[in-house]
């Protein structure tokens, strides 16, 4: 399978840094916050490799850095350092100077412009956030929060729109008669849902679940990960999925990398992570969560 | 592969360098060819202590071969398995392996893609026990790599998936259930049924057979012959010293001798 994303060193750090901030932070430090000077490393040095129709596993401990991550790659949050790349993707033919002459993977993204970083986005990321407020505006209708992301993607026409939207939330199982409620009235499972089908809305090659099933009660889970798998496999997906839970690690993807302080402390094949863990923390997230 | 023997120029895409010459030799015509492979596991929420599961083995396993490994419990005998499967990482020997497109390839230390892709397109794995799918009932979970590895479509994809599960004795009113909750038995056919379904050239067993009726295993028996007569190399542990005899064409015993 052909490398489609790659990225290399993204760092995030907030606040100012200081000299002794690399030595007092990490996995190895046991901490992202340098006492010193009180920057957190949020994300450190993060190199990985997303391949065609692929995914990718992030695990580990909370504030380690993967919702960090998931941002930086969608754009979110300017990377402190580090570089992003993208290969050479028909739905990023039209956007000027993202690639050199002849070359199979686009330039440094993180370096562009916002305006050019936002239609690299729109083309070809979709994104669902762990926190269903952060990716869907509550108030508006689930058909709205749709179309808004189709009109950012320079969708003009209401009723191409509308369309569009419905037959979204169709496939992610949200009932016509709902598509102009507001998610605000949805359970935890559809807000998951309409957060897919907004996803998915620009058709991308790519997808950022960020915990999409977690909190989830255990048949709500199950019918949010079918679905997925459903989605990923028809749509031919290539996916980066951040979870606590190795179970959906374990169903989802081929390989993972295990975050703890900000810093990648192992990767491998999906089983391999889980059978024979190489790294301390790895063995210990492991024996805590498989009886 | 049927040039002249092998010189410092072979052309053949290959992950063993090219000086390992001498492997590349005593590997032709074998399948696998696993030399000194020793695998020690070092548990650091135990202050590191290291417990050794396998040490120098080295066996090799000819195209169409039904291999067994035997020998006491805790032997190691999936361990070679699972190093194969690289779902353990070795720690040292090799692990030569005569693929269809890639020429031939250390399993040890080949790149991470190269071994997903021939989980997709040679090597299967049958473990002990199924790992089910949520919402996915057992004639889809076994018709799934048949799709998605074989390029089947959906119908034919299910039909295929439902003779092998008659043959496994699954009943049919079974077929569309969630095998979460079968009985240990029907999980463990299942399971061998959505592992061989796609017909991998190699296969890895690890005691498919340990919780079946003997009426059971005759069925996977009878089918493992079937797949051997479609040309597959398959290499497995069973819990039955006599069924392993009974099955295999040779047997390699791991660990210490009795
Ligand atoms: N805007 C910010 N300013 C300062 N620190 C931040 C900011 N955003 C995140 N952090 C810190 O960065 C670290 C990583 O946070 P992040 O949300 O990426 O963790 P996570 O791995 O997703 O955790 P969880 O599993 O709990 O979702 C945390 O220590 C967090 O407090
Ligand atoms: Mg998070
Ligand atoms: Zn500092």
């Amino acid at each position: 399978m052909e490398a489609l994303l790659r990225a290399h060193g993204i760092t995030r750090r907030y606040g100012p840094g200081c000299a002794l901030c690399l030595d007092s932070t990490g996995a190895d430090a046991g901490t992202n916050r340098c006492p010193t000077c009180g920057s957190v490393w949020a994300c450190r040095d993060v190199s990985l490799e997303l391949r065609a129709e692929e995914a990718l596993g992030i695990v580990g401990e909370s504030g380690s850095g993967k919702s960090t991550l998931v941002k930086l790659l969608h754009f979110d949050d300017p990377a402190t350092s580090g570089y992003l790349e993208l290969a050479r993707l028909r739905q990023l033919e039209g956007i000027g100077g993202i690639y050199a002459d002849g070359c199979d993977w686009s330039r440094d993204l993180f370096s562009m412009d916002r305006y050019r970083q936002r239609r690299v986005r729109d083309a070809s990321m979709g994104i669902v956030y762990q926190h269903p407020h952060l990716g869907l505006r509550m108030g508006v209708s689930s058909g709205g929060n749709v179309a808004e992301r189709l009109l950012s993607a320079g969708w003009r026409s209401i009723g191409a729109m509308r369309q569009r939207a419905s037959h979204l939330l169709e496939r992610t199982e949200i009932p016509l008669s709902r598509m102009d409620e507001p998610p605000r009235n949805f359970s935890g499972g559809m807000q998951q849902r309409v957060q897919i089908a907004k996803a998915l809305s620009g058709d991308p090659p790519i997808l950022l679940l960020d915990e999409v099933s977690t909190g989830l009660d255990l048949s709500v889970q199950a019918r949010v990960l079918d679905m997925i798998r459903t989605l990923r496999e028809e749509l031919r997906l290539s996916m980066v999925v951040v979870s606590h839970d190795l179970g959906v690690i374990h169903l989802l993807c081929q390989r993972t990398m295990v975050m703890k302080n900000g810093q990648v402390v192992e990767s491998g094949l999906t089983d391999q992570i889980l059978q024979d863990p190489q790294h301390g923390y790895t063995q210990l997230l492991v024996a805590s969560q498989l009886q | 592969m049927t040039t002249a023997p092998t010189t410092q120029t072979s052309v053949q895409p290959t992950a063993v360098p090219a000086s390992n010459s001498v492997a590349e030799t005593s590997s032709r015509g074998s399948m696998l060819t696993i030399r000194n492979l020793s695998k020690t596991f070092r548990l650091h929420m135990l202050g590191g202590v290291e417990l050794p599961a396998i040490s120098e083995v080295s066996f090799e396993v000819l195209p169409g071969e039904f291999v067994g490994l035997s020998g006491p419990s805790g032997a190691g005998k999936s361990t070679v398995l699972k190093c194969i499967h690289r779902t353990y990482l070795a720690t040292s020997g090799e692990i030569l392996y005569r693929s269809a497109h890639r020429g031939t390839v250390d399993l040890v230390s080949v790149a991470e893609g190269e071994i997903l892709e021939f989980r997709r397109t040679e090597i299967g794995f049958v473990s002990q026990f199924l790992r089910v799918i949520p919402r996915v009932g057992a004639q889809d979970l076994v018709a799934e790599p048949i799709r998605l590895r074989l390029g089947v479509d959906l119908e034919t994809a299910r039909l295929r998936a439902a003779s092998l599960l008659d043959r496994l004795g699954i009943p049919r009113k079974l077929f569309s259930a969630y095998p979460a909750t079968f009985s240990g038995g029907e999980q463990q056919r299942v399971n061998i049924a959505r592992a061989v379904a796609w017909e991998p050239r190699l296969l890895l067993l690890d005691e498919p057979t340990a919780s079946l009726d003997k009426r059971s295993v005759d069925a996977v028996v009878e089918l493992f012959a079937q797949l051997r007569e479609n040309g597959a190399t398959m290499v497995g542990v069973f819990h039955d010293p006599e069924l392993l005899e009974r099955i295999t064409d040779r047997v390699v015993r791991i660990g210490a001798e009795p």
